[in-house]
């Protein structure tokens, strides 16, 4: 890992597994807000231009034309800047998605700090914490290009509704080819007993990488790929709390509401254990690029070392 | 500046510099010592993506010293891609997302009325922006409250971020739709600072309604290979883009 390996972005992954399955299913439909090129629908669009909506710059309707199209027997996949299409449509989200259950896939394209200096406006990073807690929503965030394609077909597979969040910045393959995703379910990236780091998306390389070095330093680091966040895999953090007695979360997102924030949740409710996390922090982002902003957030394999070196530390003086 | 950034959206930039320039130097109480002004007319910037117009315009108003156009988006600036009032002068109002500027601006005309004050609100959109449904909400709030003090320019250079308007979501016919939402309707070459001064120069268009300038645009005015074309929505000059296009808006 620390050699980068080639670098994907999973929004290609994505719009290859779209098309693919547009082939197969008349009732895919894509709907963008003038956003075909950011969204990777232009090949989407020369092979099935009746089934791509473009409605303009239009959040709001964007996500109620996709109620309806799922109303009138299609599988909207719903595709946008993640920090428009759930801040800006966020009521559409709550009662035409996930309290209506339409069977719509909310994409949301660029999640994180991914648009750098463009600044808040257009980082998501509030995205996780606004959809989690919607119920009848599944919410993932894939780490690799395998898992991209992999959570895109649970979600068409899923009759109901789902937020899809991708990013544009490239990421090795963490998976082999053999990897299985469920949905609901952490992967178990690396084993250990000494701390347990947990993380999504962009962060999942990352937390493999602070491991690599713990394990340098004679620590051994339980890895999961929390791909899942809603359903929540309570099972895997209880487990993890258990048998390893503290946790780290990384995501690329506030450290409120969103993984840290649901692990923090479960683990309080079964076995409380100190719990770090690593995220953007109380505030907006300065003005910088993305590579600026991952480090000055310490969004990077040696701030989620340095937390799991916290967290035990932690763990220690508790006993 | 968007050559130097290696990020930004030159061709909108280049559709409003000249409206700006207008406002900021031949219409508007602003800029210099009317910055820091209770009484200064206000100014929203709702299409936030032209920051590099924006800011250049502002720094030439006196609001900030030019040299920190050369911190346009780098680490910690004070620029940021899209405008921040909290950390430069003359910025009203935080806008990028789209469609926030007209219900900030009728806020503010509002104000105005509410006070008694005599300093006026203009706001700037794209046209592809007039998509987003929060403009029309805001335009029958203004229109219902008679907000004369109120002015809207629109950008109408045809083109948003991937395609021409009339090709995404037609806008046309786009002044009819303003003068059925209750707007004092004025259409103009958005580049004739002399034909633009003159319509200003006549506002309140009619006492009791808002006021709707549609000012007819290029995107990527001046530069031969940027004008008129979508792909230069956000995209960046090489460093030969750069010295053809200088060379072409200096002529
Ligand atoms: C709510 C929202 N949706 C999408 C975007 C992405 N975006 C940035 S600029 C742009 C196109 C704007 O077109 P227009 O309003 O015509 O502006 P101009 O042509 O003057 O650049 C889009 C879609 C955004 N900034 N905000
Ligand atoms: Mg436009």
């Amino acid at each position: 890992m620390s050699v980068p390996s080639q670098l994907f972005d999973c929004r290609d992954a994505f719009a290859r597994s779209l098309e693919e399955a547009a082939a197969a299913d008349p009732r895919i439909v894509a709907v963008v807000n003038d956003s075909l090129g950011s969204s990777k629908m232009g090949g989407f669009r020369k092979l099935y231009p009746q089934r791509l909506v473009n409605v303009g710059i239009a959040e709001q309707n964007m996500v109620g034309v996709g109620c309806g199209l799922a109303n009138g027997g299609m599988i909207p996949f719903v595709c946008g800047a993640a920090c428009f299409l759930t801040g800006r449509a966020m009521e559409q989200v709550k009662v035409d998605l996930a309290y209506s259950k339409s069977n719509v896939k909310l994409c949301g394209m660029s999640g994180g700090l991914a648009y750098g200096p463009l600044g808040p406006t257009h980082h998501s990073i509030e995205d996780l914490a606004w959809t989690r807690v919607l119920p009848h929503l599944t919410v993932i965030v894939p780490a690799d290009p395998y898992e991209t394609e992999q959570a895109f077909r649970a979600a068409l597979a899923l009759d109901g509704p789902v937020y899809l969040r991708l990013s544009r910045m490239g990421v090795p393959n963490v998976h082999g080819e053999d990897h299985r995703f469920q949905l609901g379910r952490a992967t178990k990236l690396r084993e250990g007993r000494d701390v347990t780091l947990i993380a999504n998306g962009t962060m999942v390389c990352r937390a493999l990488e602070a491991a690599q070095q713990l394990e340098l330093e004679g620590v051994q680091a339980r890895v999961l790929n929390m791909a899942t966040l809603r359903p929540l895999d309570t099972g895997a953090i209880a487990a993890a709390a258990e048998e390893t007695g503290c946790i780290v979360t990384a995501e690329e997102h506030s450290i409120h509401g969103g993984l840290g924030g649901a692990v923090a949740e479960a683990v309080t409710a079964t076995t409380p254990v100190p719990v770090r996390m690593v995220g953007v922090p109380d505030a907006f982002a300065p003005t910088g690029s993305v590579g600026f902003l991952f480090e000055h957030f310490g969004l990077t394999a040696a701030g989620i070392h340095d937390a799991a070196l916290e967290a035990m530390r932690r763990k220690s003086r508790k006993c | 500046m968007v050559h130097s950034a290696k990020t930004g959206h030159p061709g909108g930039d280049l559709s409003s510099a000249d409206i700006l320039v207008s406002l900021y130097f031949g219409v508007m109480k602003a800029g210099g010592s009317w910055t820091a002004s209770e009484d200064r007319d206000r100014f929203v910037m709702s299409k936030g993506h032209c920051s590099g117009a924006f800011y250049s315009v502002l720094a030439e108003a006196g609001c900030f010293p030019d040299e920190w156009l050369d911190h346009y988006m780098k680490p910690l600036s004070m620029l940021n891609g899209h405008p921040d009032r909290n950390k430069l002068p003359g910025v009203e109002a935080n806008t990028g997302p789209l469609g926030h500027g007209m219900p900030i601006a009728t806020g503010m005309a509002l104000a105005a009325k509410i006070s008694g004050a005599s300093w006026r609100t203009f706001i700037l959109t794209g046209d592809g922006e007039l998509q987003e449904g929060s403009n029309w909400e805001a335009g029958m709030t203004a229109a219902h409250y008679g907000l004369d003090n109120l002015t809207l320019i629109v950008d109408r250079n045809r083109i948003q971020q991937g395609a021409w308007t009339e090709d995404t979501i037609r806008l046309e016919p786009l002044a009819d739709k303003w003068r059925a939402f209750g707007w004092a309707v004025q259409e103009v070459d958005g580049h004739d600072h002399a034909a633009l001064l003159d319509v200003f120069g006549r506002l309140p268009f009619e006492k009791g309604k808002p006021n709707c300038v549609i000012a007819h645009t290029h995107k990527g005015m001046g530069v031969s290979f940027i004008q008129d074309r979508p792909e230069w929505h956000h995209k960046v000059p090489s460093d030969a883009e750069l010295e053809a296009a200088l060379k072409e808006l200096q002529a």
